[in-house]
């Protein structure tokens, strides 16, 4: 139980129905907390999971996912902040509660962690500056 | 500015600014220099305090003068990428507004509408040197006699574009909160319901307006920090109320003067002015300024002295109060508890955002202090000055 990754798995048509997720559990004895799900009108599923247990075992269950055709992506890696456009006003800080995006006591300049970031999309409708960019479930490229 | 000795004058600031020997710190290091020598001290040794804010700044907007067109024309309407801009003025001159939304932009229809664009990213793209359509109308004159006219411009090829902004540097605000049971979309950002989050927008001990709560330094000819260049205070802002109530600071425990701001556009900079999207509320403009204050006696030197733990505003309730117009303040809040990050209201610990930005604040009273130590900025005294309390909290142990 010593690692975590938030990943955003989109199921096209052919799988959208299979049980392919109580398997993790099963077997590869990890624990996952559905973060965010959503089914888009194009027919395809898209769900956010934070994946618990030992690398090894996220490692796998990830190849597992991808081999029965389920697209996997690391949330972080997709999410990102326009850093000439973000003017560090704080407007996202209200509405983030992941503690993805938080500031710093000191300088008041607004960190984003995207580890922490679960694509829920409140950012990038809440920021002024229309500076996160990918935030949200939908448009999250996969 | 009567009852108090002229310890030093703005031109004898000024002689120091051109010989290089003026001492200038921002407001957040006179802070320290008070607490530790004392105001006598402090007044004698420092010369200029500068401050800064940044933030969203409903009430501006700047008037352009786009050239004669051949033939000549009298713009009755025109948009400028699709922005209505104010043309009831004369033949080839418009206002373009901060908050005027782009034609067709589905507004608040499903709310909460986005408003990707509106009057403050055409200003926005102007300063950024990015190429816009203007688009006019109008109905035809004996001397005017075109009636249309589409023309692709930059900045530079306008004649005259000045930002003149009604009523910036808010002195003091609410800070906001949500006692309803929805999130509402507000100008001061997302309030998620029953007491969720509360949100602010003052750069408080830096701000300007709280660092000469008298408006003993402010009026007309003022030269100032205007988005990246250089400006003046114009007048009073509209709204200006300095009869608001104050503490035993000085400090108005609310949204008191507001300054009028005029500049040219042609030589501001868009990390100072950008073009705001709020959501389900419409556009709004992010304006950088920053006031120098001139340590002219003992009282300025006082006020320049004030730290976040001595400025407090209400908190206001924005799910009915605010919008109803009824109701009073949930309480009052410091900024120093505002920038903690938690302030308690109604009994209940809640997290506390800003909207404004501090950095930026920074960034603009460090980059003024540079032009005056550098000897490329020098004062302008107050012309006609703002109105002002006629009774004033008096300096402990000053004279
Ligand atoms: S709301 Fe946007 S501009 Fe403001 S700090 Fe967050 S990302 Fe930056
Ligand atoms: S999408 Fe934005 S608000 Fe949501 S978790 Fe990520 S950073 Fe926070």
């Amino acid at each position: 139980m010593d690692y975590s990754r938030i990943v955003l798995l989109v199921f096209h048509q052919e799988v959208m129905y299979k049980p392919l997720i109580y398997k993790l559990v099963r077997e590869f004895d990890l624990v996952f907390n559905i973060l965010e799900a959503k089914i888009l009108p194009r027919r395809e599923g898209r769900l956010i999971l934070e994946l618990n247990g030992s690398k090894e075992d996220v490692l796998r269950g990830i190849e597992y996912l991808e081999k029965e055709g389920v697209t996997v992506t690391r949330i972080a890696d997709q999410i990102h902040r326009d850093e000439e456009a973000c003017v560090h006003c704080g407007a996202c800080t209200a509405v983030c509660r992941t503690g993805a995006l938080v500031t710093d006591p000191e300088t008041m300049e607004v960190l984003f962690i995207p580890d922490k970031c679960v694509a829920c999309g409140q950012c990038e409708t809440a920021c002024p500056m229309n500076a996160l960019i990918g935030v949200n479930i939908e448009r999250i490229s996969a | 500015m009567t009852d108090f000795p002229q310890k030093k004058t703005v031109e004898e600031i000024n002689d120091k600014i051109r010989k290089g020997n003026c001492v200038v710190v921002t407001a957040e290091q006179m802070i320290g220099i008070v607490e530790s020598e004392g105001v006598k001290s402090a007044a004698r040794k420092v010369d200029v305090v500068t401050t800064g804010t940044f933030g969203t700044m409903c009430s501006s907007g700047a008037f352009l003068n786009f050239g004669h067109t051949k033939p000549k024309m009298k713009a009755s309407q025109v948009w400028i990428n699709g922005v209505e801009s104010y043309a009831g003025i004369a033949a080839v001159d418009c206002y373009v507004g901060a908050t005027q939304v782009k034609r067709g932009d589905p507004l608040n229809g499903v709310h909460p509408g986005r408003f990707y664009y509106g009057g403050g990213h055409v200003i926005e793209d102007l300063v950024a040197g990015r190429e816009v359509r203007l688009r006019a109308e109008s109905y035809g004159t004996d001397c005017y006699p075109n009636r249309e006219a589409v023309l692709n411009m930059k900045l530079e090829d306008m004649r005259d574009a000045v930002l003149h902004n009604p009523r910036n540097a808010y002195q003091n605000y609410n800070c906001a909160v949500n006692r309803s049971d929805r999130t509402i979309y507000t100008y001061m950002g997302v309030l998620r319901p029953n007491l969720a989050n509360a949100t602010f927008s003052s750069a408080g001990q830096l701000s300007p307006l709280l660092n000469d709560p008298y408006y003993l330094t402010m009026g007309t000819g003022v030269r100032i920090f205007l988005g990246g260049g250089v400006g003046v205070i114009s007048w009073a802002g509209t709204q200006h109320a300095p009869e608001t109530p104050r503490n035993e600071r000085g400090i108005p425990v609310g949204g008191a003067g507001t300054l009028m701001l005029t500049g040219d556009l042609k030589q501001m900079n868009s990390r100072f002015l950008r073009g705001a999207s709020l959501i389900g509320y419409g556009t709004s403009l992010m304006v950088g300024v920053g006031v120098p204050i001139p340590i002219l006696n003992e009282e300025i030197a006082w006020h320049t002295g004030v730290s976040n733990k001595e400025i407090a505003c209400p908190v206001v309730d924005y799910g009915s109060d605010y919008p109803n117009a009824e109701g009073a303040p949930l309480g009052q809040v410091s900024y120093a508890d505002l920038y903690s990050g938690s302030i308690e209201v109604a009994g209940k610990k809640i997290p506390s955002t800003p909207l404004s930005s501090l950095p930026r604040a920074r960034e603009i009273a460090d980059t003024l202090k540079g032009w005056i130590e550098a000897g490329q900025f020098t004062l302008g005294a107050a012309q006609e000055p703002l109105k002002t309390p006629e009774t004033r909290v008096k300096v402990p142990g000053g004279g």
